[in-house]
């Protein structure tokens, strides 16, 4: 088969798959198999981004609580493993989910614009005419610059907030203090606050397509799969937005943060 | 042609895509086209352009066309940036000159991907499409004679998607309208033709997985957009692109020596 494609009238922009190699690597090198690898990568990512924003919400419970949430993640696994190995454990899944979504990206955008022949990226157009798109929406057509996007902000949030590069008042182990600090100056609110769109447009058709690649479809979901993805885009952007804005208002401040002292209490005690 | 009761006639500009042939570079002609009768169909109105350019000496422009009746997928021009034309659901050689008017400006495009290389003018070469169905779109075990009707009993669902399927022309209208110039829809319409019907089951498998593998060595990545099903003039559902990925790796997980044995 892969023999006779060299003589073939139209040339093949990629050759013919490597029947040797095992089957997932084979699934993988297929474009079909990259979607899959994308939908269900950008799934877990997906999941992680819900949890985060579900645990921030214990800043608005107290600053106790949103310290004590951090302390637990470190502690996760008690005294069956080893401190932060459990966490590290699960960061290293969502390294590999991150990498492997960005490299199926990389790789389809690619192949698609060896399929076009002129213009070639996607969101600028193939032809002369002046009709737009029909369909594709904003979000889909925008998929290869929110992504980028929030490969910046994910270095900028852990560089603000995990490492502490960003600023001289960065204690560690305090995220509610850290988090109000970063947020209270405006320019970084706003960071978060573009940053956090670009991530619910690439929820909002991320969702659906992924549902899409990993061919869930059954004609009693279809009907909501479109209604889930703007769902969980609208709660992930209000969630995220929130704290940013919240921060601003004086809402989330300081002052109630000094009264957190036990909670720093306990994550010295631990620590040390 | 006229005489047909309240005809109305056209005057337009079209823009068309010349091209001497695969290797020559191509530039829009402006060409005014007058006296259309809006009931023509927009095929029809590009064979009187065609007497024209010929009555002045010219070469008519080229262009794929055969049954003119929306059956056979010959036919496919991008009109105004839409495969087809405006019209949803409708093959070129349907589409009435109703649908446009007086003194519109009209652009004619080939479809452009790098899978249908233009040949001349509006004819592009779609023999990938044949490709992909040669390596997979047929069922080539003995199926027996016609079989008494309901001996083998097929779900209603299963027959409805199936036959949904089956109408594809073959047009290429998705490939011409997809942003990524991505054949999944083709493919996968061809797959659940023939994967959801009973008589498709022992190459199942071996069919899926040959048919994408040569759909993706012509044609681009999918990504969901959904623009092929708007430009398709049979209306093919997206349902049948996530179907064939749930197949494919299915395809790839399946120990061959059971199909045929077991069902899905
Ligand atoms: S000419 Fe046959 S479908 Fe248009």
């Amino acid at each position: 088969m892969a023999a006779t494609s060299t003589q073939r009238g139209v040339t093949p922009i990629r050759p013919a798959p490597r029947k040797t190699l095992p089957w997932p690597i084979q699934f993988y090198r297929s474009a079909v198999g990259r979607k899959w690898v994308m939908g269900v990568t950008g799934l877990m990512l997906l999941g992680f981004v819900v949890v985060h924003m579900l645990g921030n919400f214990k800043a608005y419970i107290s600053p106790e609580s949103i310290d004590h949430y951090g302390e637990a993640l470190r502690d996760m696994g008690g005294h069956l493993v080893p401190r932060t190995h459990l966490l590290w454990a699960m960061r290293l899944g969502l390294i590999g989910a991150f990498a492997l979504h960005i490299h199926a990206a990389l790789s389809l955008t690619l192949m698609s614009r060896r399929s076009n022949p002129q213009s070639g990226i996607d969101g600028q157009k193939k032809y002369a005419g002046s009709q737009d798109y029909i369909a594709a929406n904003f979000a889909s057509r925008t998929m290869r610059w929110t992504g980028p996007i929030i490969v910046l902000y994910i270095l900028f949030h852990l560089a603000d907030l995990t490492w502490g590069t960003r600023s001289d008042e960065f204690v560690r182990g305090e995220p509610y203090h850290n988090m109000v600090d970063s947020m209270s100056s405006l320019p970084v609110a706003i960071i978060y606050i573009v940053a956090n769109l670009a991530v619910a447009i690439h929820i909002f058709h991320g969702t659906w397509s992924a549902m899409q690649s990993i061919g869930i479809n059954n004609p009693r979901i279809n009907g909501i799969r479109k209604p889930v993805s703007m769902g969980l885009a609208a709660l992930v952007l209000v969630g995220n937005l929130s704290f940013p804005i919240m921060v601003q208002a004086g809402v989330l401040d300081e002052e109630t943060s000094e009264e957190s002292a036990p909670a720093l209490v306990l994550s010295e005690e631990v620590t040390s | 042609m006229s005489g047909s009761g309240n005809t109305n006639v056209l005057n337009l500009t079209l823009k068309v895509w010349r091209q001497e042939g695969p290797n020559a570079t191509g530039s829009f002609d402006s060409i005014p086209v007058e006296g259309i009768a809006d009931d023509m169909s927009f095929l029809e109105m590009l064979d009187i352009v065609n007497e024209q350019i010929i009555e002045q000496g010219g070469i008519p422009i080229e262009f794929d066309h055969d049954c003119r009746e929306g059956i056979c997928g010959a036919c496919g021009v991008m009109i105004n940036g839409n495969a087809h034309g405006p019209k949803k659901g409708t093959t070129t050689c349907q589409l009435h000159m109703r649908n446009f008017e007086d003194g519109d400006e009209i652009v004619v495009e080939p479809w452009r991907a790098s899978g249908f290389p233009i040949m001349r003018d509006l004819v592009v070469d779609r023999s990938p499409f044949d490709h992909i169905v040669e390596s997979g779109g047929y069922i080539s075990v003995n199926t027996g004679a016609a079989p008494d009707a309901n001996l083998i009993p097929v779900p209603k669902d299963a027959s409805d998607m199936a036959m949904d399927a089956a109408a594809c022309i073959g047009c290429g209208a998705c490939v011409a309208a997809c942003p990524n110039s991505a054949a999944q829809l083709f493919t996968s319409a061809k797959l659940s033709h023939m994967n959801l019907l009973p008589q498709g089951q022992a190459e199942r498998w071996k069919r899926t997985e040959q048919m994408v593998e040569t759909m993706e060595q012509f044609f681009g990545a999918c990504t969901n957009h959904g623009e092929c099903t708007e430009a398709c003039p049979k209306e093919i559902s997206l349902d049948n692109i996530a179907f064939m990925n749930r197949d494919y790796l299915k395809s790839k997980v399946k120990n061959r020596k059971l199909t045929g044995q077991v069902f899905p």
